[in-house]
């Protein structure tokens, strides 16, 4: 089923209405209808853009501050991105996307097992490129979506003098705990979708069970790496 | 010989390969096993010889030197992305990029300063395979090359057309254009050190990741950063 369809019919529409009375019971309505939504919609009333905005300024002003990240410091590196950046990734969507027809293959533990893999090697990958930050500018372009749309794309570029601006898009998506990450894509390049054909091969070479294994593998490798400081 | 020639005689044997290879995974390769080959070839070279050298660049150059060096090879191409986004139908871009190989030749001391970025003159990225591409010519399949790595066959050819146009090329005092040629290598091998280092730990298998990085990228700037959404296996399946 396409992901980019569905539409949720819960927001009010901004015409003006002339009639007072109407009004009135329009507020009354939507006060009443807020209260009872209370506890799902609070986490949904962040608006997208507005929250991939955030988290980067908050995590841009950070790596600023903070030597030791721009110098790597593997652990400092690793709370930062466990805190703010990865409760708004949804990693089981990613992992899924990933593996494309294999997904259904999986049996549940092995699915929670990729995911599990992927999510460390995403954010090892995350964390490289995070140290490599080096005073860009990060620009958010206006959001193109309407409020009922469920799965948008927010925009950003990091600039930097002398080279083509860099395109960051996230690919969003609604649920219940909030917006959330499905996607990022870099100059164009998309994050998940560059592991299709790895994953593909490596199941039709190996089973479900190889590519744990070769994730795993990756994993264990890099953070030898990583930890040595050689990154 | 010519490194067009080099190009071309490259190109044509994988033509050739064309027809007899066996198709792997990904029906944009079919020429994989030649590509493997030659992908392990290029990465043998490149820690061996590139790799090393680029990082003696970077150890022994203060950043402002490379980023000196950078802009004066990139203002070079200005001129021929200016061109190329006229090809495309793109007239106003191909006024701005023409403006800024104007600017940054003058006031940016023959490009060494990247002037026209700070007058509101961003940098574009075109080559004559874009614009083949713009013009409705599909990728065909992936195709590495030797030492210049990854590409299609329509990239190919159209890489054979820009080197023509490099006005490096047009340097008359060989041993010149030869350490401007090596120069302009090793400055790009060095401005892709990080994304090289980036993918050693992004990859499963490297060969597969570059190649859809590569489609990936090459796709998104024929369409200038917003192709069409492609229709995915998983939109359909997955879920």
């Amino acid at each position: 089923m396409t992901a980019t369809r569905r539409a949720s019919a819960r927001s009010p529409t901004k015409n003006p209405v002339d009639n007072e009375t109407l009004m009135a019971m329009r507020k009354f309505l939507c006060f009443a209808l807020t209260v009872l939504l209370a506890p799902a919609a609070q986490a949904q009333e962040i608006a997208p853009d507005v929250l991939v905005k955030t988290i980067t300024q908050d995590v841009v002003a950070i790596i600023k501050q903070d030597k030791d990240i721009q110098a790597g410091n593997p652990a400092k590196i690793t709370e930062l991105i466990e805190t703010k950046i990865l409760p708004h990734f949804e990693f089981a969507r990613m992992t899924q996307i990933a593996m494309g027809r294999n997904w259904r293959v999986a049996s549940p533990e092995q699915q929670k097992e990729l995911t599990s893999e992927f999510r460390t090697l995403l954010v090892r990958t995350y964390s490289t490129a995070l140290t490599n930050y080096r005073n860009q500018v990060i620009e958010f372009k206006p959001l193109r979506a309407k409020p009922e749309d469920t799965d948008v794309t927010v925009k950003s570029e990091a600039k930097q003098p002398g080279a083509q601006a860099v395109t960051i898009d996230y690919e969003m998506e609604k649920t219940p705990g909030g917006w959330k990450v499905y996607d990022v894509k870099v100059a164009g390049v998309s994050l998940v979708t560059t592991y299709r054909e790895t994953f593909a091969g490596e199941v039709r070479e190996h089973g479900v069970d190889g590519l744990i294994k070769s994730l795993t593998a990756k994993n264990r490798e890099n953070d030898a790496r990583f930890k040595s400081g050689k990154t | 010989m010519s490194w067009a020639k080099r190009r071309g005689a490259a190109l044509l044997l994988a033509g050739m390969l064309a027809g007899c290879a066996t198709s792997g995974g990904n029906p944009a390769d079919p020429l994989e096993p030649f590509n493997r080959a030659m992908f392990r070839f290029n990465d043998a070279v490149d820690d061996v010889v590139l790799k090393p050298v680029a990082k003696g660049y970077r150890a022994v150059l203060p950043n402002f030197v490379r980023t000196g060096v950078s802009n004066f090879f990139s203002n070079l191409e200005d001129l021929w992305i200016s061109f190329n986004d006229f090809l495309q139908g793109k007239i106003r871009q191909g006024g701005e990029d023409f403006a800024r190989f104007f600017i940054n030749s003058t006031f940016g001391l023959l490009g060494i300063l990247d002037v026209a970025s700070d007058a509101d003159l961003p940098k574009h990225n075109e080559d004559f395979g874009q614009t083949l591409g713009r013009w409705g010519l599909g990728p065909g399949p992936y195709l590495v090359l030797p030492i210049l790595g990854p590409s299609t066959v329509r990239d190919g050819f159209g890489f054979l057309l820009d080197t023509q146009a490099d006005l490096v090329w047009r340097i008359d005092y060989v041993p010149t254009r030869n350490t401007t040629y090596v120069t302009r290598a090793v400055n790009t091998r060095t401005n892709l050190l990080d994304t090289t280092n980036a993918l050693e730990e992004a990859a499963l298998d490297k060969y597969s990741f570059v190649r859809e990085v590569w489609l990936q990228r090459r796709r998104n700037l024929v369409y200038d950063g917003d192709p069409p959404r492609e229709r995915t296996e998983s939109d359909e399946e997955s879920r």
